[in-house]
């Protein structure tokens, strides 16, 4: 399996990551390393093994659908932001022309 | 008295008896972070006007003969990962750094009700990815033991403080090893518990479905004493079973005659320091004059780990990191761009360091159209079978016993350009994680260089009293 330059810049676009021709490069042969590596499990038979997602066998876990204003406010959460707030909104560039 | 060697049932015990105060103790620790933290830097960030204070009220809370638990006024390092109301807390990557954050993590809530003194931020690799702490960009904590070597990581800060005399105790995270691993660099008690046994509320993921929460200590009845306060279930955490939490402290002392260790060979296999394997075979012998019997056990599946937790990791890792896009959290770009999809590919571009960028491009990529059941699916299928492993050996025996990491602490520079070894390091830490069980790293001597080595323990999931126990007796084994 070999991850070329040219994947490498598909899946950071699908990643919305930024990534130099330095990193293009550089990333394609250590992702491809990494990659190579993880192949060791095509040896493994898992066609009767149940794939696992939880580790402690709790199951839908159900809460109340509640507002819960203890833990923070809407102006503290907003402040996380270091973008303009305006009218309890962040401010961004347009996303469509 | 030398306070920082004291533990922390030690100190609760002087804070009682008034043999010294929590601010004689804070102050002290605060000292040694002035002379140790410029070669260490295990700090990050130091908050030493509210360590003072929260260190005069635990007195006046001994005065009163009320303190608030065994933890009131004990000084403690937070990894910084954990969010502290009003306290930066930065993950160690550019994206987060000037991020405050409006709410207390649950444990941290705990830990200030239990009246612990916080004395700072401890440094870790970025998001908590890597066993080096060298992908911190603060840059690494360096080994108290050996400064000219890494303390580990991710969590190298918090094992840098305990080992080095900068925190009586330290927070940390666990997802692959975190905790362990520079624990056994370090040479302190390092405990990751059974998954969801400590509420992740308020501690940024990396990898869910294996983050766990634990600690950094001196001794194995510390480890406990912090357990025993931050075990539970959290409505705010859905992943807290709602597991009675047993006195972990009341069978601490009753020793392992007549329990059954297991040794399993794949922790022993090539690739693994002879003189590491040595330690820990020393060790299992002192079990069996402890009265345990201890049989060869095996879990085939151990050596796929690091595969199947490089493919469900940053697949994990990749999804919970897209919400740093500097929108809601995370650092505005010094380049804007002119649409928001430019915004977005700057933020991440300028907030993430190379390790996050590699590990969320390997986790778009397991997940991406055509490659998620190769991968993706296929992993988490060899996932049961590391779980599998062990719920068949625990059949048969107590607690299996294991180095903690295939190597000692090594140098700055050495595994940064081959990330395929840096992952190596977690071979041996990975499984618990796979399988949601507990596990700890003890000290087991040194190298004949002179350098730490771990003994790890594991028990099933929310055995940690057993885990103290079995930990405990081969503590006190090496005292006598």
């Amino acid at each position: 399996m070999e991850l070329s330059q040219e994947q490498v810049r598909h899946i950071a676009k699908l990643a919305r990551l930024g990534l130099s021709d330095d990193e293009v490069k550089k990333f394609s042969t250590q992702l491809t390393n990494i990659l190579q590596y993880v192949e060791i499990l095509s040896e493994v038979d898992t066609s009767s093994v149940e794939a696992t997602n939880q580790v402690t066998g709790l199951k839908n876990v159900m809460r109340e659908d509640a507002v819960n204003g203890d833990w923070t406010t809407r102006d503290e959460l907003l402040g996380c932001s270091e973008l303009p707030v305006e009218r309890d909104q962040i401010r961004v560039k347009p996303a469509i022309e | 008295m030398d306070l920082l060697s004291l533990s922390i049932l030690e100190l609760h015990d002087g804070f009682m008896k008034k043999k010294f105060t929590s601010q004689e103790v804070t102050r002290a620790y605060l000292q040694q972070i002035v002379e140790k933290n410029t070669v260490l830097n295990a700090y990050v960030l130091t908050t030493q006007d509210s360590a003072l204070e929260q260190a005069a009220e635990s007195d006046r809370r001994y005065t009163e003969g009320k303190p608030l638990s065994v933890l009131d006024g004990i000084p403690c390092g937070l990894k910084d990962i954990f969010n502290t109301k009003g306290v930066r807390t930065t993950c160690c990557s550019k994206m987060l750094e000037r991020f405050v954050p409006p709410y207390d993590a649950t444990s941290v809530t705990k830990l200030r009700e239990a009246g612990v003194v916080f004395l700072g931020k401890t440094n870790m690799d970025e998001f908590a990815c890597g066993g080096s702490s060298e992908h911190s960009c603060y840059g690494p904590s360096m080994n108290p033991v050996d400064p000219s070597r890494v303390a580990g990581g991710s969590s190298g800060g918090s094992a840098a403080a305990v080992g080095g005399g900068l925190a009586a105790f330290a927070m940390g995270t666990d997802t692959g090893g975190s905790i362990r691993l520079p624990a056994a660099f370090c040479g302190c008690v390092g405990l990751k518990p059974t998954y969801g046994r400590i509420s992740r509320s308020g501690v940024t993921a990396m990898a869910s479905s294996l983050d766990t929460i634990g600690h950094f200590t001196k001794t194995v009845g510390d480890s406990a004493a912090i357990l025993q306060v931050l075990a539970g279930h959290d409505p705010r955490d859905a992943t807290t079973p709602d597991v009675p939490v047993p006195d972990y402290l009341k069978d601490l002392e009753k020793g392992v005659k007549g329990m059954t260790f297991g040794l399993p060979k794949e922790y022993f296999a090539e690739g693994v320091d002879p003189e590491i394997k040595e330690s820990v075979l020393a060790a299992a012998k002192i079990y069996e004059q402890l009265g345990a019997k201890v049989i060869e056990v095996s879990l085939p599946a151990t050596k796929y780990a690091v595969a199947m937790y490089y493919i469900v990791m940053p697949a994990e890792l990749s999804a919970n990191l897209a919400r740093f896009d500097g929108i809601r959290f995370g650092s505005r770009p010094k380049q804007e761009g002119e649409s928001m999809v430019d915004y977005f590919f700057n933020a991440r571009a300028e907030g993430f360091g190379a390790e996050i960028k590699r590990r969320i491009m390997i986790g778009t990529y397991v997940l991406s159209a055509g490659y998620y059941d190769a991968f993706y699916n296929k992993a988490l299928k060899v996932r049961t079978l590391i779980k599998q492993d062990f719920d068949r050996v625990f059949g048969e025996v107590d607690a299996l016993i294991a180095p903690t990491v295939p190597l000692t602490a090594f140098k700055p520079g050495e595994k940064m350009e081959d990330p395929v070894a840096m992952y190596l390091a977690d071979a041996l830490t990975i499984p618990a994680n796979a399988a949601g069980i507990p596990a700890i790293s003890i000290p087991c001597g040194k190298t004949a260089s002179g350098l730490p080595v771990g003994l790890q323990i594991f028990v099933p999931q929310f055995q940690e009293a057993k885990l103290f126990q079995v930990a405990r007796a081969y503590e006190d084994a090496l005292k006598i």
